[in-house]
């Protein structure tokens, strides 16, 4: 083999590993995807794959059972012979032809199949308008007037979401940048116990502060609101906001915050004219990534936000349904992809910020 | 500024004198927490249309944060140059030590506290809830269950991480496939617990399998399997950690991926001249390099495994013989409401996250990320 075939060979084999492992890697969201988009029988009766072409027994016609047929012993039907079980699994006549029992021994008919190319592909937005909307329930009151109650519904979930989500990133990422600049830049009695204590905390698994905090949000009367699930997010969020974006602050020239101290600008005034402009890609990046982390977030929700329909959110509403009907898969795939859609867009647009993140070490403690 | 000296006692000269700045300096928080506290009144009791809720919410949440932080600040500003001095840092970092303490410190201390109690934490038993955690036959099946996690999960994360980071950086494709590895981290434990619950679906044995695992299972000539509940533990609980390594792979990859470019070129170039294969190359030369990443991303994901919970939460409910730490410390806690041995769990998972979160931060400390 010549250097270039060799090569060639071993482009080849890379990119074909790759390609297996790629795949390996989307099938499985691939398959509920499609899923969602299909009828909620065929989802029950096929495997989503039979979308695309394949050979199957396809019926063209059927044929009498023989009215003396011995059901319990071997019967002759169509040409061929066998016993019930035989003909359930399908039994090939002389002439070629495929006779397959459907139904039951007592009320079944006799199918005549022929193999033959078919899709699957019925697709529908039904599961997505079933999800959105739920159903409607009619009430009826005790003056026997009639009023129509939407049920609760994803649609409303996707909402919570969004009210958990937005303040639970704003705020932390907000009281971190401050802090991070009071230890970067200002000096006071105690800042380095304090940072210390601030990095130790990076080890608090959040399970070992859910409890305290939830007796201390019933003592308060916050429990199921709004304001508890960011205060939440927001302690469980600090220490690594706190910690990453002292990172950065701390590592902006001195020149510049020297120069704007001589010409008699307040902290405040620097904080909030130069030093958040400067870090924007930092606080860019620990954005997406609180983002993603509180969307995505079920353990959280599941104890502050509770048992609340009107305030749960998508991740809790998805989870339900798992747990209630596990088995309604038109539901579960168009759910699962309600609750994908805003973090994959969020995370394919600014997938960038994500990484550079993730290499400063935004994962959770 | 000799304009408005020279005019007659206007409203703005009132408010400069003493008294003004006083009633000033008191009006001006007690409005802005008025205002918020009507906000939280509106959004906890209101029957008004989700999106506006959701509208006023956000306003509400956002800009009432960053309102504190102003007119505190504006407060401090009132006072004397010395004094602003003196407490201005305390309102910069005074906000978020707050929060940390309320949420992190104290009920570190006060589940420390809580666990040297009975179940409903009226008499004190000492150790003894923690005896109970490490001898239970239970608890020994959890344990074994988050080892089976942290070795199977973490290495194939970094075996499968460190195979794409390094196939993808010699393919012409690398931003595709590494945008494809990457996605599942963007979806919840939920959202991927749908997923694979779906390739994990078993039908009965007369009807067609719509789980992919299965159909090619029964097509290979078995009998259909409940994957990841009727297998003996604790080999169900290995379809479980396949969903993690799912997730995780691209978080190993980005981080290999970025160490990998940072290999100078001229040392593999040297190794290459010199006679090493690939295989060499790879294993004496760029595996060494890279080190303090591997041991990032591994230290990472143990941690990780060590708290896993949402996964095998949706999934079986920590049935069937795959609790592990987290959800037995969840069901402990708010299902038998055993306060004192669920707390015992949660001081467990956090001695055991310490020593690996220690060096993981030594190990960052040391590459100087950001």
């Amino acid at each position: 083999m010549d250097n270039r075939t060799r090569k060639l060979v071993g482009q080849i084999a890379i990119n074909g590993a790759l390609a297996l492992i790629c795949l390996a890697w989307l099938i499985p969201t691939f398959g509920l995807l499609v899923s969602s988009f299909r009828d909620r029988t065929d989802i029950q009766v096929s495997g989503w794959w039979t979308i695309f072409p394949h050979q199957d027994w396809v019926k063209t016609g059927e044929v009498d059972i023989p009215a003396d047929a011995d059901r319990q012993g071997v019967m002759t039907i169509g040409g061929a012979q066998g016993t019930f079980e035989e003909f359930r699994a399908g039994v090939t006549s002389p002439d070629g032809q495929r006779l397959t029992w459907m139904g039951n021994r007592r009320l079944g008919r006799v199918e005549i199949q022929e193999r033959q190319w078919k899709t699957n592909a019925n697709f529908t937005l039904d599961n997505y308008v079933n999800v959105l909307t739920g159903k409607e329930y009619i009430i009826t009151q005790p003056d026997g007037s009639t009023r129509t109650v939407k049920g609760d519904d994803m649609g409303n979930a996707f909402l919570n979401s969004l009210i958990v989500a937005v303040p639970s990133t704003v705020i932390p990422i907000l009281i971190a940048a401050f802090a991070a600049y009071g230890f970067a830049w200002m000096n006071f009695p105690g800042r380095r116990i304090l940072f210390t204590i601030v990095v130790a905390l990076l080890v608090v698994p959040l399970q070992i502060a859910l409890v305290p905090i939830l007796r201390d949000y019933v003592a308060l009367d916050l429990n199921g609101t709004f304001l508890a699930v960011w205060l939440a997010h927001t302690g469980f969020g600090l220490p690594l906001a706190t910690y990453l974006l002292f990172n950065y602050i701390s590592q902006l020239p001195r020149d510049i915050l020297e120069s704007a101290f001589i010409d008699g600008a307040s902290h405040f005034t620097i904080f909030t004219q130069l030093i958040i402009p400067l870090s924007v890609p930092a606080l860019a990046s620990f954005a997406i990534f609180q983002f993603l982390w509180v969307w995505n977030d079920y353990l959280v929700a599941l104890i502050f936000v509770g048992a609340k329909p009107d305030v749960q959110v998508i991740t809790q509403r998805l989870a339900e349904i798992v747990g209630s009907r596990g088995a309604d898969w038109h539901l579960l795939t168009a759910g699962a992809f309600i609750s994908m859609l805003l973090p994959l867009a969020v995370f394919f647009s600014l997938q960038r910020f994500f990484v550079r993140g993730l290499l400063s070490g935004s994962v959770k403690g | 500024m000799s304009a408005s000296r020279s005019a007659p006692p206007s409203l703005a000269s009132w408010l400069a004198s003493g008294l003004g700045r006083l009633v000033l300096a008191l009006a001006v928080p007690g409005l802005t927490f008025l205002g918020l506290w009507q906000g939280f009144l509106f959004l906890r009791d209101s029957d008004a249309p989700k999106l506006l809720i959701a509208l006023v919410a956000i306003i509400w949440g956002v800009g009432g944060a960053g309102l504190l932080y102003l007119v505190s600040n504006w407060l401090v500003e009132q006072l004397p140059a010395e004094w602003v001095r003196r407490l201005q840092p305390f309102l910069f970092i005074g906000p978020a030590m707050a929060i940390l303490i309320w949420f992190l410190a104290l009920p570190t201390l006060r589940t420390l506290w809580i666990s040297l109690f009975n179940a409903n934490s009226s008499v004190f038993v000492g150790l003894q809830n923690y005896l109970d955690v490490l001898t239970q036959q239970s608890m020994l099946d959890v344990f074994r269950n988050n080892l089976l996690w942290m070795v199977l999960g973490t290495s194939f994360t970094v075996v499968f991480g460190l195979l794409v980071a390094v196939l993808a950086d010699r393919s012409r494709f690398e931003t595709l496939a590494k945008s494809i590895i990457f996605m599942p981290m963007a979806i919840s434990f939920v959202g991927a617990g749908v997923i694979w619950n779906f390739v994990y679906e078993v039908k009965d044995k007369a009807d067609p399998q719509i789980g992919l695992l299965n159909a090619i299972w029964v097509a290979l000539g078995n009998e259909p399997q409940a994957w990841t509940a009727l297998i003996t533990p604790p080999f169900n609980s290995l379809f479980l950690i396949v969903i993690v390594i799912w997730l995780q792979t691209g978080y190993a990859m980005v981080l290999f991926s970025a160490a990998i470019k940072g290999v100078p070129g001229e040392i593999l170039e040297a190794a290459q001249v010199d006679g090493a294969n690939d295989i060499q190359v790879f294993f004496q030369i760029m595996i060494p390099q890279i080190t303090g990443t591997i041991i990032t991303v591994t230290t990472t994901v143990i941690i990780f495994t060590l708290k896993i919970f949402d996964v095998v939460w949706v999934m079986t409910g920590g049935q069937f013989g795959t609790s592990v730490i987290a959800t037995e410390f969840y069901r402990q806690y708010f299902t038998n409401r055993n306060f004192g041995y669920g707390s015992a769990i949660a001081i467990i998972l956090l001695i055991a996250v310490i020593p690996v979160m220690i060096y993981n931060l030594r190990q960052f400390k040391e590459r100087e990320a950001f």
